[in-house]
């Protein structure tokens, strides 16, 4: 790359050719505001908040779009920039009606740190858009118009990264809106949302996001303070939490992308009043030693195949939606949560001797796909969901912050036995290619054909071969659950990637790497047996077309 | 002579408004990488006061084709640089000049690998901007690209493309056949007995044209010069000048026209052409009206909010608000500020 040099705020840098000036500035510790720039998208530069003035320019330059080049000037903080990204920011937050009493973003969002940055009026202009639409997707994500700059990355998140197209944008001018597909005068059959949140995480301001739950959590935990567990009549709040989580959710207080943060977790939950903590790593193992004996029924007595893992509740819709053909193809085991879940409501109640009814499970998940997986009333066991809620991993956060519990000053706290006990194997579920690799460890030397798709945006291809493949791993959100809907913000590839090295630390030094010698499993696996429904309730599912 | 010789020799700029030379934008599509190469012409004129695509179309179709074959042919030659042997062109046509033209063109375009593009009836404004045609052809949401890239480099579907306006096109015709004689079209509108496009020497200013054409007025006026709505409002002590841009003349009667009234009516206009994609526009021209209707005009947020449109926006139609704006309050109403 051919270095050339410019000036940014009368300083002398050297840089790369082929880079912006967004980027030379960032290199170079100058630091640039950003709402509609994404590294995971195309740059569409429609914010105007990263404009810099360019010496022999007629106009404000974008930093986002405007490449570098040698010999140019750049002032990023003149009097003409201020007011101009003043301005555009003042703008766009009277786009932004402000609910930030109940926006899990309150305590994190990009506007109000850039309105304190730059010490602008939020209120310069009168809320313009109050009485948008909130679109609702299944019990998962939900667009909220209110809310909504107009910047654009859901659409591009939908349409560029996964492909599915779900999200339009009408109307011109100030009164475009970015509306669903199937919000006009008619359903669109062709195309649904397949409940993955990769709009919300691309969201700069919160308007795609996650429909919460913790308003609920909170309220649960509020009319039930920590009892004892043989406490009569009052529910047993039980957390379980996904192998993702924890090393991403400590980036929400300013740890370094891809801390392991387990430990933290466990205590936070704890603080914040759950009787037990569970480790969704358990129902993983669970997972990868039903799925694998499933694989290697298939392969002998020549059931459908190739067989598609089913963990992923967005893959499950896309495969249900657009490809109900494959439904025989999806795994029957159930995913980690609803495993974990199922055996706290059976195996381990009779354990303590409580009524399942009045157990409590709150999913911590790295995903939104996972709210609406926990609702589907198949996988009900006796009776009862096995989730009561599912909250995300920003919206942990946000409890955490709120009840001001300092996160990264908690003393660790192992998960609690006997639902807490995993392998490394069922760490990496978090990952790309993670359940892949829990179960060919299973497998041991047996040659499969194998493939891995990383983002449901590259389905196509896998599909388009699938007599090339006895397995296929499909995970919908890029890189796995660790870029899943649900988890911090900003989530870019790059982050992603520490996170993902961080899942192969804990799986590289754990004692068990393999998910059936973990004996906590396999005793819990044991009780099942001779069980007949309740054993088939707890580990199996069943699909159905939804097209 | 080859054809950028003459055209070179012509002097011919874009039609635009921004001035460009012919030549430079025509050896930029033929020296960018790429076999596959687009001509667009750009018959679709959206502004008010400018009706210049029209009336070639009604008088000079037959060269005004020829313009575009002269460009496909010369983008078919084969350089060593380039190999933009499968050049293609689209006919880019407002709705109606489509209904009212369409047997005549239909006949000229006839074995030629020239194609009518219809624009919808949605594009307004805005679908007459240059990227936002390819966007309108490539059915994709009718709005300005990102520049860079140039259409000269990544144009329709990623190829390399030229598009020019019909004037440009039928003066490339003209120049070929050694018949370019500096003329240019003039649309006059408004407040005047003789509305119509006149074809007229480049180089008039705007007082003999106004004569030439029996529509200099009898009463007190101002008017609007240049790009149609983003023209520059001048007094009548300020016309010894040429039309820049579109050669539009739209003459206000100071009577008739007050300066709220004016201003609002001209808001009303971005307002509903603003494609909405970048926040200086589609929130500023918005906030812009709200300002002016106030009783009390905060001048301030107004100044700020037009210079904001001049320094932030991401295209030409936002970055054109303020000319107009700013003109009429400094050659006609100073009082009001
Ligand atoms: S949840 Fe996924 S599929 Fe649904 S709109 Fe968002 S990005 Fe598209
Ligand atoms: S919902 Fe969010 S990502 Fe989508 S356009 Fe609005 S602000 Fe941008
Ligand atoms: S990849 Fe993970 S986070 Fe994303 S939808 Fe699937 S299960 Fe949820
Ligand atoms: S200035 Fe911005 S909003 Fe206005 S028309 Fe151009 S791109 Fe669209
Ligand atoms: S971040 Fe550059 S224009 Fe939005």
């Amino acid at each position: 790359m051919k270095k050339i040099s410019i000036k940014i705020n009368s300083q002398a840098i050297i840089c790369d050719e082929g880079k912006t000036i967004m980027q030379a500035a960032r290199d170079h510790g100058v630091y640039l505001p950003d709402l509609c720039f994404h590294p995971d998208l195309s740059v569409k530069a429609n914010c105007r908040i990263c404009v810099v003035e360019v010496k022999g320019h007629n106009k404000l330059a974008t930093a986002c779009s405007t490449f570098v080049q040698d010999g140019l000037e750049i002032s990023t903080d003149s009097e003409r920039v201020k007011r101009s990204r003043n301005l555009n920011l003042e703008l766009i937050f009277a786009e932004h009606i402000e609910k930030c009493p109940t926006c899990v973003w309150r305590l994190n969002c990009k506007l109000l740190e850039l309105a304190d940055r730059y010490k602008i009026e939020i209120t310069r202009f009168k809320d313009r858009k109050g009485k948008r639409k909130v679109y609702k997707f299944a019990n998962a994500v939900e667009i909220d118009g209110t809310q909504c700059i107009d910047c654009r990355n859901c659409l591009d998140a939908c349409k560029q990264m996964q492909k599915i197209n779900f999200l339009k944008l009408t109307g011109k001018g100030a009164d475009q809106e970015i509306v669903p597909v199937s919000a006009g005068w008619r359903r669109n059959g062709k195309i649904d949302c397949i409940y993955c949140g990769q709009c919300a995480v691309h969201c700069p301001v919160g308007a795609a996001q996650e429909q919460t739950q913790w308003q609920l959590v909170e309220k649960v935990l509020r009319d039930n303070p920590p009892k004892s567990p043989l406490y009569k009549g009052g529910k047993i709040l039980v957390a379980q939490f996904a192998p993702s989580i924890r090393v991403s959710i400590g980036e929400e207080f300013g740890a370094p992308y891809g801390k392991i943060v387990a430990g933290q977790v466990a205590a936070a939950l704890k603080k914040l009043g759950f009787n037990y903590v569970f480790d969704v790593n358990f129902g993983a193992d669970i997972t990868t030693i039903v799925e694998t004996e499933e694989l290697k029924q298939r392969l002998k007595a020549g059931g459908a195949l190739p067989m598609f893992t089913a963990c992923c509740p967005a893959w499950v819709k896309y495969a249900e939606f657009y490809r109900p053909d494959l439904i025989p193809n999806l795994t029957t085991a159930r995913s980690p949560q609803m495993h974990a879940a199922g055996l706290v409501k059976t195996y381990w109640a009779e354990a303590m001797k409580i009524d399942p009814k009045n157990i409590t499970v709150v999913s911590i998940m790295p995903c939104t796909a996972k709210k609406y997986e926990a609702g589907r009333a198949e996988l009900k066991v006796n009776g009862l969901l096995p989730v009561d809620y599912v909250i995300t991993t920003r919206e942990l956060a946000f409890m955490i912050k709120k009840n001001k519990i300092d996160f990264l000053k908690l003393k660790p706290e192992a998960a609690d036995n006997p639902l807490g006990a995993a392998s490394g194997a069922a760490a990496i579920y978090g990952g790309t290619g993670g359940v892949m690799k829990a179960a060919l460890r299973e497998l041991g030397n047996r040659r499969l054909r194998t493939v891995t798709v990383n983002g449901i945006g590259g389905i196509e291809e896998v599909l388009a071969n699938l007599n090339d493949y006895d397995y296929v791993e499909v995970m919908a959100c890029p890189d796995g659950c660790i870029g899943g809907g649900g988890q911090p913000i900003p989530t870019t590839a790059a982050i992603r990637k520490k996170r993902l090295s961080a899942l192969h630390k804990i799986d590289a030094k754990s004692e068990v790497r393999k998910a059936h010698e973990n004996q906590a499993a396999v005793k819990a696996l044991e009780w099942l047996e001779g069980k007949g429904k309740l054993k088939e309730q707890v580990l199996f599912t069943k699909y159905r077309r939804r097209s | 002579m080859d054809i950028i010789s003459k055209i070179e020799q012509a002097g011919l700029v874009g039609r635009g408004g921004a001035g460009f030379p012919v030549a430079k934008k025509w050896e930029a599509v033929k020296n960018a990488a790429g076999d596959k190469k687009y001509v667009v012409c750009n018959a679709a004129e959206g502004e008010p006061g400018v009706l210049k695509d029209d009336y070639i179309l009604e008088h000079y179709a037959d060269r005004l084709i020829d313009g575009i074959k002269i460009a496909i042919d010369f983008l078919s030659e084969r350089r060593p640089t380039s190999t933009g042997r499968r050049t293609s062109g689209y006919l880019y046509l407002r709705h109606d000049y489509y209904k009212k033209f369409r047997k005549k063109l239909a006949a000229l375009i006839k074995n030629s690998a020239i194609e009518i593009f219809v624009e919808p009836l949605s594009a307004g404004y805005i679908g007459g901007e240059e990227s936002a045609v390819l966007n309108a052809i490539e059915g994709q949401r009718i709005e300005p690209r990102l520049k860079p890239p140039l259409p000269a480099v990544r144009g329709l579907w990623n190829r390399p493309t030229l598009i020019n306006n019909a004037e440009t096109f039928y003066n490339v015709s003209l120049a070929a056949a050694g018949g370019y004689n500096n003329k240019r079209f003039y649309t006059i509108s408004g407040d005047c007995l003789n509305e119509g496009v006149y074809e007229l020497a480049d180089d008039w200013l705007i007082e003999k044209i106004l004569r030439h054409t029996n529509n200099y007025p009898k009463f007190e006026f101002f008017l609007q010069a240049g790009g149609g709505a983003s023209g520059e409002v001048l007094n009548a002590g300020q016309l010894a000048r040429p039309v820049g841009g579109a050669g539009s003349i739209a003459v206000f009667s100071l009577a008739k026209h007050d300066f709220k009234k004016t201003v609002k009516n001209w808001l009303d206009f971005f307002i509903k052409e603003s494609c909405g994609q970048c926040a200086p526009c589609r929130e500023g021209v918005l906030r812009l009206r709200e300002v002016l209707i106030a009783e009390k005009i905060d001048w301030n947020l107004f100044n700020e909010l037009l210079d904001n449109l001049s320094d932030a926006s991401l295209c030409a139609l936002g970055a054109s608000v303020s000319a107009p704006i700013r003109s009429l309050v400094n050659n006609v109403f100073q009082q009001v500020s």
